[in-house]
């Protein structure tokens, strides 16, 4: 049996070695030369000692990133990736969290490394993929792996202001991948087009289902995602018939019209992502392309990837979200009301998931990972972990699972799971600030920063700049002679919400 | 006001911490991305009841204020 991620790649680069596996228009990477890079990759690192223990991976978006994704599980270990995107503040805290002995680097973020609080060894990628591979070594470390071995941890938004690292393992990857696959239908002939970055789990989609089927991933330019006509075209140059967006990307197009002057003409699989999709866009979509399946994804980092998958198959009614709809296979859905018992047919209730997808936890932080990783509330005759998600669902009058809101403050912001409280965390570090609070504007899609202090709007955001990602930002700032307080002393968040 | 003016106004808000009147590259020199450009757009849109599409979004048209006026007043005369 197959459960190692890497016996995935060895199949498929003995069956077609000369098929491009990545490609980002540059550079076409196949499936031997991933083999052959990782190779290389995973012999220097154990010729240097690197043993079961995190490594970073600090590399501009492209298809070498994913052969050093491969050359560090190869060598036995698990890769952390951080981007040029992600200020040095949170870096930083990402080293802190997991103090990497070695870091791997291309040619463009070489020098930046420098500017890292990393004293490790750096590797740099168009060095080590000369080294000659030590194919008996390598084998050595694949056969005393195993599959609850960690590969990657990503990191995502923390409350208080520090960022959570997820762990997985290869069998939460080859579960999720294995459901996902039968889900959407991968195959062979699957042309993919990412648009998510490398260093969140959303890339699963594509990267572990090329592997292991043989299709082929298209990185698709950032800068395309502002251009809706020339991506809708590189779509069509490129074949590619499979897209997993968030729905900010998707909505781009339809709301600019652009189907008037161009439509897609090989998708096949259109999948998005756990944010809301207005109606009207949506419909715009299914008009162009009435023959393309369309499904909605729902899960979180925690349980690797998605869990809950609904086929828009039949017609939406206005005013009606789209269902997450069931869990995938081999995984379970239980709806937890407040008194700790299960939710009955209508009621609302917390969605906690059950099954291999589920991950080993938060790395380094043992104190949020019981907190979210608990024993499963349902049985206490032997121990099992579920996840649960904060997140409130209820199951419809169809049966299908309808996501209804957050227990905290959480968001999704442009794909992306922000924690208002880390961005709160990181204003209140500024000494000029008195008090601040974040609200979500949903029908603008802005982050909302209220604040008390003696600083400029201009200089807020500039050092913001250095605290934060760039999607974290917000995207407007009010400055307030005071803050309005509820009647036992919180912030009142209703009031400011109405301030927009 | 007239449309440069608003758009300035617009834009800073956006985005108080660049200097727009200087920036001869917003896109390529990534001032602005691509999420940037998409709100910029829905606003634009409202803020001047026009209607700029797929065509006009091209990095030539949003690397300079000037160039983002020129086509708000193009998408004006439209109407």
């Amino acid at each position: 049996m197959t459960n190692n991620v890497l016996d995935c790649l060895k199949l498929t680069a003995d069956r077609l070695p000369d098929k491009t596996a990545f490609s980002d228009g540059r550079t076409n990477l196949s499936f031997s030369k991933l083999q052959s890079a990782s190779d290389s990759i995973g012999t220097t690192l154990v010729k240097k000692g690197c043993k079961k223990e995190p490594v970073l991976i600090y590399m501009e978006k492209s298809p070498q990133q994913i052969a050093a994704f491969f050359g560090v599980i190869k060598a036995g270990c698990f890769y952390v990736p951080i981007d040029d995107e992600m200020p040095a503040s949170r870096i930083d805290l990402i080293i802190k969290n997991c103090n990497p002995r070695f870091l791997i680097c291309d040619e463009s973020t070489c020098e930046k490394t420098g500017q890292l609080s990393f004293n490790g060894d750096v590797i740099r990628y168009d060095e080590v993929i000369k080294t000659n591979a030590d194919e008996n070594l390598l084998q050595t470390i694949h056969e005393k792996a195993l599959d609850t071995d960690p590969i990657y941890i990503v990191f995502t938004s923390g409350s208080t202001g520090v960022p959570k690292g997820v762990v997985a393992n290869h069998r939460s990857v080859m579960d999720y991948i294995a459901q996902l696959s039968e889900v959407l239908g991968f195959d062979e002939d699957t042309v993919f087009g990412n648009q998510s970055p490398l260093y969140f789990d959303a890339c699963l989609k594509e990267i572990y289902p090329t592997i292991r089927f043989g299709a082929t991933t298209f990185l698709i330019p950032k800068k395309l995602f502002s251009q809706p006509k020339n991506l809708v075209e590189y779509l069509n140059e490129k074949k590619i018939n499979t897209i997993c967006w968030v729905v900010s990307a998707l909505t781009m197009i339809s709301a600019f019209k652009t189907f008037d002057i161009v439509r897609p003409e090989y998708l096949k699989t259109i999948a998005f992502g756990s944010e809301v999709f207005p109606l009207k866009q949506y419909r715009l979509w299914r008009q162009a392309l009435p023959d393309t399946s369309f499904t909605n994804l729902y899960g979180p980092t925690e349980a690797t990837g998605m869990s809950c998958y609904f086929h828009c198959d039949r017609d939406i009614e206005d005013g009606e979200p789209i269902p997450i709809g069931r869990p995938f296979d081999n995984t379970e859905v239980l709806l937890i009301k407040e008194d700790g018992t299960e939710a009955g047919e209508g009621e609302e209730g917390e969605i906690y998931l059950r099954g291999t997808c589920v991950t080993p936890g938060y790395y380094n932080d043992r104190e949020r990972t019981d907190a979210a990783f608990v024993q499963n509330p349902l049985q206490h005759a032997y121990p099992e972990i579920v996840y649960r998600t904060g997140d409130m669902g209820r199951y419809n009058h169809r049966g299908e699972l309808i996501f209804l809101s957050r227990r905290d403050h959480q968001i999704k912001h442009m794909g992306h799971r922000i924690e208002l409280g880390e961005i709160e965390a990181d204003v209140s570090s500024l000494e000029e600030i008195k008090i601040c609070a974040c609200t979500y504007d949903r029908d603008r899609d802005k982050i909302v920063l209220h604040f008390v202090g003696d600083i400029d709007k201009k200089t807020l955001i500039e050092k913001l700049k250095g605290l934060l990602p760039r999607y974290m930002l917000p995207g407007k700032v009010i400055n307030l002679e005071e803050m309005p307080f509820t009647a036992n002393g919180k912030i009142d968040r209703k009031k400011l919400e109405e301030m927009k | 006001m007239n449309v440069r003016e608003e758009l300035m106004e617009i834009l800073e808000d956006l985005h108080p911490e660049v200097d727009f009147e200087t920036e001869d590259a917003l896109v390529s020199g990534k001032v602005l991305d691509s999420f940037d450009i998409v709100n910029l757009v829905t606003e634009l849109d409202d803020a001047f009841d026009i209607e700029i599409t797929a065509a006009d979004l091209v990095p030539e048209n949003f690397d300079t204020v000037d160039g983002i006026a020129e086509l708000i007043m193009k998408r004006m005369e439209d109407i």
